[in-house]
């Protein structure tokens, strides 16, 4: 216990340090954050639950367009304000502009976990298959829907509004990356105390054989909903900061990308291990770090790229950096192997 | 929203006929998307990149000055060989495994397909022009192009023919055998892994077919797979597995009901009203099962 303490101390203050001693990486930093949240938003349904889904983007698209429209609507007309594309003819005032991002980021958060809620009950009675193309499904019409309506820029964008002139460009780095990082940390105090509760435990109940557990007496439909709208909650959280953070809003671009963010989050969940707690913050980071690598020194290859990675790491390591590791070091998962047994099994095979 | 449609008693002919020819197409495709998920029990993502990339291969024909009626032809001859690479390099793996990992590993070959072919063929939406004019109905208020009529035609030839072939030939027999019971199949003799390799072989050449028609009667671009594989998903849940006649009816229903989106919402929201199709499918499907369930109870 001491010594994870210990760990969590080191993380916090290297997180709160990161962006003085690294300034160039603010904004690589703050998306890394954002991958997270929704890596581990994604774990407790996608391997906690064992509801596979494409379809997260949709609320993280959501929590998009919500903040932004929140922050434009509460001062100005939203009409005219996509309408001039981002022009300068309404400015925030930095007092507008904070006291909008925060309602914003509220509204952003809570909607999506409502949407969640109301269409839990038809979606996640699918069951494995198709539960996975119905959420694709919805997150594709989710984005094509919003690429054709009007009060939020249709197919030609959102802007979200511009930082106020408070310190320039390196007040809005560490804005934004102080923003996604401490969603961050209350994403991990949140989900880190739920994998200490019941709800947890029923997870994986329903994740192991949804038939069992309800036969148990376990009212499935109720937690699955419940699971699901925890993640919808962080998701439209990650997506309002996000929008903030890159400053235009695309339907199909940037809110509801199934082809990256939402492949994305699956993705680094399963690179790092499903169903564990540091699997996804682990592939997160492994599969930021490998991504901006390709991004930068392959440009225009990078979905070739992608699209290898996803089969390799699909086809060869279904289980994740955890699982390999719980492979080889099962004593440090807590548990116990018997020598003579694994020699058994080793000269079995 | 545009009503006009319920006024004008011709443009439903015409939506309805359209809607019918291009909804044939969409059956061939399904038909494939049965085939592999009968048989190998895999849902293919990639369904769409490769009807796609069929229709690279015509719109290549007719840049070299062949017709590219040719290529229902030429297509499914190229694509059937990339059916089986795709298979010996990536599928044969995922086969025996969970449901979820096909999906998402055949998702990394639809990416990585559709970037290929944006880096090949251009982000430029292309079509081959095949000349065959068109045809004029009922005092020329109904249009139909001649090579709509053409593309159905032949996408119910060859459905015809692969029926056929699955009925009568000894590689027919081994594939419906292991759609039946893989295990017992292997018993008996069949190369179960050779009969996964040409049911994806055969799989990818029907999307050749399919593509090669697309290309010839509407246009092509790498981006637009995704729709074709949701549309040949959606077909097969709604007519179910090994239900010909049903995939035949529900891909002309598909068709009819994206022409009527396509005028009363507008083209904006066609490939959107097919997503939410699907989704109001599954859930309505889901509330018929679960009826079913209490009934039982």
């Amino acid at each position: 216990m001491n010594k994870n303490i210990f760990l969590y101390t080191l993380i916090l203050v290297f997180g709160l340090a990161a962006p003085f001693i690294f300034p160039a990486f603010k904004v690589q930093l703050s998306i890394l954050c954002v991958l997270i949240i929704l890596a581990v938003t994604w774990n407790i349904q996608g391997g906690e639950m064992g509801y596979n889904s494409f379809g997260n983007i949709l609320f993280y698209g959501l929590g998009m367009y919500l903040c932004a429209s929140v922050q434009v609507g509460m001062f100005f007309p939203l009409a005219e304000w996509t309408e001039s594309g981002g022009e300068k003819t309404f400015v925030h005032t930095p007092k507008q502009f904070f006291q909008g991002i925060a309602f914003g980021l509220l509204v952003a958060a809570i909607v999506p976990t409502i949407v969640a809620g109301l269409i839990g009950y038809s979606i996640l009675g699918l069951r494995g298959h198709y539960f996975a193309i119905c959420t694709l499904g919805l997150g594709v019409a989710a984005g094509e829907i919003s690429g054709g309506i009007e009060i939020i820029g249709a197919g030609q964008g959102f802007t979200t509004p511009p930082f106020p002139d408070v310190g320039g460009l390196e007040a809005r780095g560490e804005f934004f990356y102080f923003c996604s990082f401490f969603a961050l940390v209350f994403t991990f105090i949140i989900i880190r105390a739920i994998y200490s509760t019941r709800f947890k435990l029923i997870l994986n109940a329903i994740r192991d054989n949804e038939d069992k557990a309800e036969a148990m007496g376990i009212e499935t439909m109720k937690y699955k909903i419940i699971g699901w709208m925890v993640s919808a909650f962080f998701c439209g959280l990650a997506g309002g900061i996000m929008g903030g953070l890159v400053g235009y809003i695309d339907s199909t671009d940037v809110a509801f990308d199934g082809r990256e963010m939402g492949v994305f989050m699956v993705l680094m969940a399963i690179l790092g291990g499903k169903g564990t707690l540091w699997g996804p913050i682990i592939g997160a980071t492994v599969f930021h770090i490998f991504k901006e690598g390709f991004w930068t020194f392959f440009l225009g290859w990078q979905y070739v790229a992608l699209g290898v990675l996803i089969v390799v790491i699909v086809i060869y390591f279904p289980e994740g950096i955890m699982g390999w590791l719980r492979e080889k070091y099962p004593e440090r998962f807590g548990e116990v192997v018997d020598e003579k047994d694994r020699k058994a099994q080793v000269e079995l095979k | 929203m545009d009503f006009m449609v319920f006024q004008y008693p011709m443009i439903t002919v015409q939506a309805c006929l359209d809607g019918i020819l291009l909804g044939v197409l969409f059956a061939l495709i399904a038909y494939g998307m049965a085939l592999q998920w009968g048989v190998m029990n895999i849902i293919n993502i990639a369904q769409g990149d490769l009807v796609i990339l069929g229709g690279y291969i015509a719109y290549f024909m007719y840049l070299y000055g062949i017709h590219p009626a040719w290529g229902v032809i030429v297509s499914p001859i190229i694509m059937y060989f990339v059916g089986v690479g795709i298979y010996k390099l990536v599928i044969n793996k995922v086969v025996d495994r969970d449901l979820f990992i096909s999906i998402l590993a055949t998702f990394g070959i639809s990416i990585l397909f559709m970037q290929l072919m944006n880096f090949a063929f251009g982000a430029d939406v292309v079509l081959a022009n095949s000349g065959y004019g068109t045809t004029f109905l009922f005092d020329s208020n109904v249009v139909l192009p001649n090579s709509k009529i053409f593309s159905a035609a032949i996408s119910i030839i060859f459905a015809i023919c692969l029926v056929i072939y699955m009925k009568k030939s000894k590689l027919g027999r081994a594939i419906r055998a292991t759609a039946q019971n893989a295990r017992a199949a292997k018993i008996l003799g069949v190369d179960t892994e050779k009969v996964y390799a040409a049911t994806f072989g055969i799989n990818a050449a029907l999307c050749g077919v399919a593509g090669a028609l697309i290309s010839i009667t509407f246009t092509i671009h790498p981006y637009m797979g995704l729709p074709y594989t949701i549309r040949s998903f959606m077909i097969v849940i709604v007519a179910g597995l090994g239900n010909l006649p049903g995939v035949a009816i529900s891909g002309m229903g598909l068709g009819v009901f994206e022409e009527f989106a396509d005028y009363i919402l507008g083209t904006e929201f066609r490939i959107g009203s097919v997503f939410l199709l699907l989704v109001l499918i599954l859930v309505y499907r889901r509330f018929k099962l679960s009826r079913k369930r209490e009934y039982l109870k």
